[in-house]
C-alpha cells in the first residue's frame, strides 16, 4: 500500500479555552486556506467535547465529531487541557498512542518552573518532538 | 586522645543525611523560587545577584555540617580542597560528583565540571530570561563555604547546558587566603 497524503491538524486547548499550542501534522502539502478551515473546525468541535468530556471518566475520546471526510479526536487531560486532532479516517490505536505519548511531553512542559500554565508552548524541543511522533503514529 | 575516625566516602555520606524528601520536590521547590524571584524583580541581573547572595548565605552555614558529618582532615592545598568539594561535598548534598580540571600554572584557579544536575531537570529557558544563571546559588555556596575556612574566591560559570553546552562548568578563582585571626588582642 502506497503512503497516502494525510491531512492532519493537532491543537492543545487549555481549560481556559485558550489554544496554547497548534500543529499542522499531516504529510500532504500545507495550504494556507485548508489550515484556517482545520483551525475553525476544531474550534467548532469544543462545544461536543464539553459535553462528553464530563460523561465518560476515560482520558480518550475517540472521534467526537465529523466534517465532510475529516474526523475530530480528542483526548482530555486532568487538568482539562484538550488535545484535538483532526484528522481524515486512521487507525485509532495510533491516535490513542500518539495522544500519551505527548501527554507526557506536556507534563514535562509543565514541570518547566519558568513556563506559565495556560500561556503559549514555544519550545521548538516539544515543537519538534511532536512533529516526529505524528510521523510516527500517524 | 581518641584517634579521629577516617574520612568517609562520598557514598557513605550520600547515604547517611537522612533522605526524608524526593529529589523531585527539591528540584521544583527551587524552580519555584527562582519563578518568584522572577515575578518580584522582573531584572535578570537582579536575579541572578540574589541566587548568588542566596547561595553565599547557604554555604556559610552548609560547611559546618559538611565538617561534621564527614571527618575531613584539613586539606594541605587549594587543589585537595577542591578535590574534596568536587567528590564529597557536591556528592553529599546533591548526590552527582563534580570533576576538577583546568588548573592554572599556579594552582589557584580551576574548573568544576558538572555532567548531570538535579536543580534543571526539565528547566527550559524562556525567550524572556536569556540572561538567567540559573544555578547562580551553586556558585554562591562554594563561595560562602570557603569563605567560612579563610579563602577568599571568585566564582563564574564559563558552560551552561540551558544555553545549549554539554555540561556545567563553574571557574573557581582563589584570591586571597586569609591566616587565622585571634578575636582577642593578646596584651589586653
Amino acid at each position: 500500500m502506497s503512503d497516502m497524503a494525510s491531512t492532519a491538524c493537532f491543537v492543545i486547548v487549555s481549560k481556559n479555552d485558550i489554544p496554547i499550542y497548534d500543529a499542522e501534522v499531516g504529510s500532504a502539502p500545507k495550504k494556507e486556506d485548508q489550515a484556517y478551515q482545520h483551525q475553525f473546525i476544531l474550534h467548532a468541535a469544543l462545544d461536543v467535547v464539553q459535553d462528553l468530556a464530563w460523561a465518560t471518566s476515560a482520558m480518550f475520546l475517540k472521534s467526537v465529531d465529523r466534517f465532510n471526510d475529516l474526523v475530530v479526536s480528542v483526548y482530555v487531560t486532568a487538568g482539562h487541557t484538550r488535545f484535538m486532532l483532526l484528522h481524515d479516517s486512521r487507525s485509532e490505536d495510533g491516535i490513542k498512542s500518539f495522544f500519551q505519548e505527548v501527554h507526557e511531553l506536556y507534563i514535562k512542559i509543565f514541570l518547566n518552573p519558568l513556563y506559565l500554565p495556560g500561556s503559549r508552548i514555544t519550545s521548538s524541543h516539544f515543537n519538534t518532538k511532536v512533529r516526529a511522533l505524528a510521523r510516527k503514529y500517524l | 586522645m581518641p584517634p579521629l575516625t577516617t574520612p568517609k566516602s562520598g557514598d557513605a555520606l550520600f547515604a547517611s543525611v537522612e533522605r526524608v524528601q524526593n529529589a523531585e520536590l527539591f528540584t521544583l521547590t527551587y524552580g519555584a523560587i527562582v519563578r518568584q524571584l522572577l515575578t518580584d524583580l522582573e531584572e535578570v541581573e537582579e536575579v541572578n545577584k540574589q541566587l548568588d547572595q542566596m547561595g553565599y548565605n547557604i554555604g556559610t552555614r552548609l560547611v559546618d555540617e559538611f565538617l561534621a558529618k564527614s571527618n575531613v582532615s584539613n586539606c594541605a592545598d587549594f587543589k585537595e580542597t577542591a578535590d574534596t568539594i568536587a567528590k564529597l561535598g557536591f556528592k553529599m548534598f546533591l548526590g552527582v560528583t563534580a570533576t576538577v580540571t583546568n588548573w592554572d600554572a599556579e594552582g589557584t584557579t580551576c574548573s568544576f565540571v558538572l555532567e548531570d544536575n538535579p536543580l534543571v531537570d526539565f528547566v527550559e529557558l524562556p525567550d524572556t530570561c536569556q540572561g538567567l544563571q540559573y544555578c547562580n546559588v551553586l556558585s554562591g555556596v562554594i563561595r560562602g563555604a570557603l569563605e567560612m575556612v579563610s579563602m577568599k574566591t571568585e566564582v563564574t560559570w564559563v558552560r551552561d547546558m540551558l544555553r545549549g553546552d554539554d555540561a556545567y562548568e563553574m571557574r573557581v578563582k582563589l584570591t586571597k587566603q586569609v591566616p587565622e585571626e585571634y578575636p582577642y588582642k593578646d596584651d589586653d
